[in-house]
């Protein structure tokens, strides 16, 4: 192996290189969340922008583009966890005894289940993308948008998608987990990244919790609203055509 | 005996101090001139064994490494990092001059012989204040964070005994940061091989081949597994006696144990009865107390330190009907004040620790136990303010708090005398070698540089001095004449001293008697703290030499050591030290016995300055002040170890004074 | 006061610990909580048995030896302090005491409370010093250095190395230890020139001692005698990732 081969072999190795790589990773998959809420948040605006953002996403670098950002969520969504997971095997044969008498001083509750609400989300993650990527469901996977019957109709999937009060549930269960997870690993990653200082402490800590509070409400506000119905109903398969709106395809 | 070319002829046949000839401010740079050398390639095959790694025995070691030999170094502690060096809180003398105050190393020489009450040696003192400067240097160097003006430039501050800022300080732990810049040094030593490193490792005695010290032999704290240790040069950097009277401002583990074995093989002791008392420390609670807590001295500079005129206020106080705050003004007795009207409550250490005494001797102490003395700042919070006395005192006052329980702001602090230093040791030469061949001695191990009374800040420069800079240099003088590695540990002198380690081991497992350990050190302590602390006399000191014997006696028979000796067992380790303990109290009692002065530490109730003398009348000095006799006195006494049972024998070396004239210690 | 202790004894290195029971009779209140375990030891060799090790030394909070785990946290709850400076004080009448020794793989339980600590002597061998020979010091005023460096680099240098910084982390973490002497020095001008070397050297040791790596929780800070910040260890992640990226693309 050659020099720099080594250097970056021992970079995994160490202890402080694989939490880089972790923080690294989550910063991405933080700004993932972000966008992905974003976008989400278009339901909002109605169906047509919804759809029609959907519609960018699968055609932006003539279809290249969404499959760049997957394999780029991907890859760091795995680092994240081989990365984690061999962290926690290594903390766990760290401290291979434990107190008779157990007592936590300040750590949070988030801190201390980081791997329980990041295994959850990774369950979650599998059955999101079952759920609307891949759509399993073929009901689901059938439905098109009312006024352009060529395109999918993510809104109508979602809404649909959430008449199910299980799977509300797990969502609510799964997205509370995540920014509880994040409530810790956002500080984290900048106290990783040696960002934290006596100055930034206070700002670092509420920005952590801020995003969390963001992403928990941004994201579960769609299945909270569709369960108490106040989103439109969804769009039949066979519902009635409207004009295409051309420059979402440009 | 000493051999260094240029030392001086003895003085009386026994004892060679070996100072190199020359004007005072001269002898270093000349002895370092002409000392012996050893040449880099032959330093490898020299082998030295250092006992102790506090300032002193971690800064010989990663020094003697640095050079090239090959070093052993031993510490009870579970790390060198733990010596008691880091205890220290005040800071580190230097003659810089940084202040450009007209401070300077002659200076610097001065008050450390005026402050040792002329019971030191010239030459070593002279090169002591010569070395405090490389000592600076050495310790920035090393990262030590000495405080800083804003500027960037070290600052110094002032400390008792000068009239110059000279003492470097790191906040209130100038001794940890010191030590572990020495710790540092050691462990990179330690991580090139230079240095084999024996935690949890204690010496138990001296091996001593045709006449030079050759090895030592140890006991493994955890195993129990006794071993010997052999190597060309055997240098002890292992502390001081405090311990001895059981309560001290001392580490716990802290024990003379070394210096006594040391003794035992025929290296001399010195001026044992030199123990230095710190006025301010927290007064003692209960009888399971088992250690005191010093106070910084510069508490005194706000706080009023009085006692209530009568008796009966003070019984009262002492069963909790009065509060300190209940005595009027007039019913106070501020008795610094009152008996140093011009030092008042600032009075030098020695003095004010035995008006504290007086005055619980008279009935009048304000602790529960009837020793203590109130250290008041409610004048000083009234006429500073609150926030004012905070910003100067406010990590003392809660220190004194978590100890205390008692808020000081509230109700005022109660202090004690305690004994925190001493500066009796090993009696070593100018090469720090003691009159044993071989065996160097260093730090507060030895006897060398405070004479009777050592100023504050200075136990640090002494400590790193002689680890650094002195032993580096004057060890070659020993070391040119011998051949290296002439004695292994096969030798039958090494299989002797084991043996008997061994048997004196299965001694005191063997006698399964009914009394703990403690509880004889706890009686030993009470009887030299009553007999030779800080008040001494011939009556009292003759009671305490026919009582140590029946001490020793009790213990033999009574103590109980429980456990087995090949594991881990602490109560075997404090019965050695213990056992040692009671046989060096014989000493330090002989010395205070044979010792007809006052000086520094050491105050004989039979000589001290009255009305009738001419020092006082003309108001040089007050009643009460330590009488020195320097025409019989002046000289440093050395005691010989002649066997079990049988008194010490007193050898002398005389101090002369060439370069300064013996006058009264006066602070007036 | 009386007292119930819950404490692990542990005959030798690998032999099985267990809690066992004693009750702590007649304790004065003003004594310190290892005078109350002298005075138990007492007890127990009076009536013939083992007394309870533990470390210790100073026993005025500098020295770093003593280690108990006072109810799960190292050094009681109470914050800034040393086992050796809790008081019985702080206790009530009838309480139950679990006292335990600091648990770490890296610590090894030597016998009963004490530990084998030199694994952080070995972390500063590695890289805690800065490299200068005795009397190749310049000047000591030839490099002059801001006050605040100064400041910050004492509040980093006051460890005493106690170790209880791994032992209430979740995962035995010497992040903080590391991150203290770190800081120390590398904030020090005199301690630049190593600074690569120091934080990649002690990291590597650190790891191969088989400590944890810190998950940002912090209870190393809340328990730490001497109160030092968790931002030493935010210090040395960004002069760990510095000194390896320097590594991988220096010459």
């Amino acid at each position: 192996m050659n020099s720099l081969g080594k250097t970056l072999l021992r970079f995994w190795n160490s202890s402080i290189g694989k939490k880089l790589i972790v923080a690294i990773t989550g910063l991405m998959l933080v700004g993932f969340l972000l966008g992905h809420m974003a976008g989400n948040l278009l339901i909002f605006q109605g169906r047509e922008d919804l759809n029609d953002y959907a519609e960018f996403l699968h055609h932006m670098l003539h279809g290249w583009g969404i499959w760049f950002a997957r394999i780029g969520i991907l890859g760091a969504f795995v680092l994240h966890i081989v990365a984690t997971v061999s962290l926690v095997q290594q903390n766990r044969a760290a401290r291979d005894s434990r107190y008779s008498c157990d007592a936590t001083v300040q750590a949070p509750t988030s801190s201390r289940i980081m791997i329980w609400s990041g295994l959850t989300v990774i369950a979650f993650v599998i059955f999101h993308i079952f759920h609307f990527t891949v759509r399993l469901d073929p009901d689901l996977a059938a439905m098109k948008d009312p006024s352009d019957p060529a395109r999918h109709d993510v809104y109508g999937m979602v809404i649909a998608g959430f008449q199910n009060p299980l799977v509300v549930l797990f969502y609510i269960v799964a997205i509370s987990l995540l920014c509880s997870h994040l409530s810790h690993g956002i500080a984290s990653v900048f106290q990783t990244l040696g960002l934290r200082t006596v100055k930034t402490r206070v700002a670092i800590r509420n920005l952590g919790l801020g995003i969390a509070v963001l992403l928990w409400i941004g994201f579960l506000s769609i299945p909270f609203l569709v369960a108490v119905g106040a989103l439109e109903e969804p769009a039949t398969p066979a519902a009635a055509s409207a004009p295409v709106i051309e420059a979402a395809k440009s | 005996m000493a051999s260094n070319a240029t030392s001086k002829p003895s003085q009386n046949g026994s004892l060679n101090s070996a100072v190199p000839e020359g004007p005072l401010p001269e002898k270093w740079t000349r002895y370092k001139a002409k000392a012996k050398l050893i040449n880099p390639a032959n330093k490898r095959k020299f082998s030295v064994i250092v006992v102790g790694s506090g300032l002193a025995g971690g800064a010989a070691a990663a020094t003697l490494s640095e050079l090239g030999y090959q070093v052993k170094c031993f510490c009870y502690q579970d790390s060198p990092r733990r010596a008691h060096s880091i205890a220290a809180q005040g800071g580190i003398n230097g003659a810089k001059n940084y202040q450009n105050d007209g401070d300077s190393v002659w200076r610097l020489f001065y008050d450390t012989i005026k402050g040792g009450d002329f019971r030191s040696r010239e030459a070593n003192v002279h090169r002591l204040a010569e070395i405090s400067l490389q000592i600076i240097d050495q310790c920035v160097a090393q990262g030590v964070p000495f405080a800083r003006e804003y500027g960037g430039a070290l600052a110094n501050r002032s400390f008792g005994g000068a009239q110059v800022s000279r003492t470097f300080y790191a906040r209130g732990q100038t001794g940890q940061q010191l030590l572990l810049g020495c710790y540092q040094a050691l462990e990179k030593e330690i991580a090139k091989g230079g240095v084999k490193m024996y935690t949890r490792t204690e010496m138990l005695d001296l091996v001593v081949v045709d006449g030079h010290a050759k090895g030592i032999v140890v006991r493994d704290l955890v195993t129990g597994e006794i071993t010997s240790h052999a190597a060309d040069a055997v240098i002890l950097a292992t502390g001081g006696y405090g311990n001895v009277f059981f309560l001290s401002t001392n580490a716990m583990g802290c024990n003379v144990t070394a210096a006594l074995r040391a003794n035992k093989r025929g290296a001399y002791m010195a001026n044992p009865c030199f123990t230095q008392i710190h006025p301010t420390c927290i007064p003692v609670s209960g009888d399971y107390q088992s250690k005191l807590t010093l106070m910084s001295e510069s508490l005194r500079n706000d706080g009023r330190i009085w006692v209530p005129k009568s008796k009966e206020d003070a019984a009262k106080i002492r069963n909790g009907e009065l509060k300190a705050t209940d005595i009027p003004e007039d019913a106070r007795d501020y008795f610094l004040e009152r008996k140093y009207p011009s030092f008042g409550n600032l009075a030098p250490r020695d003095i004010s620790s035995r008006s504290a005494k007086e005055a619980c001797d008279e009935g009048r102490g304000v602790a529960k136990t009837g020793l203590g003395v109130y250290l008041d700042f409610s004048d000083a919070i009234k006429r500073l303010g609150k926030d004012t006395i905070k910003a100067r005192y406010g990590n003392l006052f809660q220190m004194y708090e978590k100890i205390s329980g008692e808020d000081p702001y509230e109700l005022p602090m109660k202090i004690y005398p305690a004994v925190h230093y001493t500066m009796g040791g090993l009696w070593v030469d100018y090469n720090l070698m003691s009159n044993v061949p071989g065996l160097h001695v260093l730090g507060e191990a030895n006897f060398s540089d405070h004479g009777a009374n050592r100023l504050g800040a200075s136990a640090l420069m002494q400590g790193l001095a002689d680890g650094y800079f002195v032993i580096p240099a004057t060890l070659p003088s020993y070391l040119a004449g011998q051949k290296p590695g002439s004695v292994k540990t096969d030798a039958p002198e090494f299989k002797q001293v084991e043996a008997e380690v061994k048997e004196r081991i299965n001694q005191l497992m063997s006698v399964k008697g009914t009394k703990s350990v403690d509880s004889f050190h706890r009686e030993l302590g009470m009887l030299v703290w009553d007999k030779c602390g800080m008040a001494r006399t011939e009556a009292g000191l003759k009671e305490a030499l026919a009582k140590i014997p029946k001490i020793r006696e009790d213990f033999w028979k009574n103590v109980r050591v429980p456990g087995t000796a090949e594991s881990t067992n602490m109560e075997l380790e404090k019965a050695w030290r213990v056992a040692d303990f009671i046989d060096f109290a014989e000493i330090m009692c002989h010395d205070a016995l044979a010792r007809e002065e006052s000086c520094g530490g050491h105050f004989r109730e039979e000589y001290q300055f009255t009305n009738e003398d001419e020092d006082v009348k003309n108001g040089y000095t007050n009643p009460g002040e330590a009488k020195r006799r320097d025409e019989e006195f002046a000289y440093v006494s050395a005691w010989e170890f002649k066997g079990p049972g049988v008194p010490p024998v007193l050898h002398k070396e005389p101090l002369e004074y060439e370069a300064v004239e013996l006058s009264v210690r006066s602070y007036k | 006061m009386n007292l119930t202790l819950k404490v692990w004894r542990q005959s030798s290195p690998n032999a099985t610990g267990r809690i066992e029971t004693y009750e702590a009779k007649n304790i004065p209140s003003e004594a310190s909580f290892l005078e109350m375990l002298d005075i138990v030891n007492e007890g127990i060799i009076e009536s013939g048995g083992d007394p309870i090790h533990f470390d210790h030394d100073c026993r005025e909070g500098i020295c770093g030896a003593c280690s108990l785990a006072i109810n799960g946290v190292p050094h009681s709850k109470e914050s800034g302090i040393t086992t050796c400076q809790v008081h019985m004080r702080k206790f009530r009448e009838g309480d139950t005491i679990w006292i335990e020794p600091f648990r770490a793989r890296a610590f090894p339980v030597i016998k009963d409370l004490i530990v084998d600590r030199s694994a952080f002597d070995r972390i500063i061998a590695a890289g805690g010093f800065i490299d200068v020979r005795t009397g190749s010091a310049p000047e000591a005023n030839a490099i002059p250095i801001g006050k605040e460096d100064a400041d910050t680099s004492f509040d980093a240098a006051t460890c005493i190395g106690c170790g209880a910084c791994v032992a209430a982390c979740k995962n035995a973490s010497a992040m903080l230890f590391v991150g203290a002497k770190a800081a120390h020095l590398n904030i020090l001008p005199q301690g630049h020139t190593e600074k690569d070397h120091r934080v990649l050297a002690m990291v590597r040791q650190m790891d191969a001692e088989g400590f944890g790596n810190c998950t940002n929780q912090y209870e190393c800070e809340a328990v730490c005698p001497k109160e030092i910040s968790a931002d030493v260890i935010s210090k040395l992640n960004r002069d760990y990732a510095a000194a390896a990226v320097r590594e991988a693309v220096a010459d």
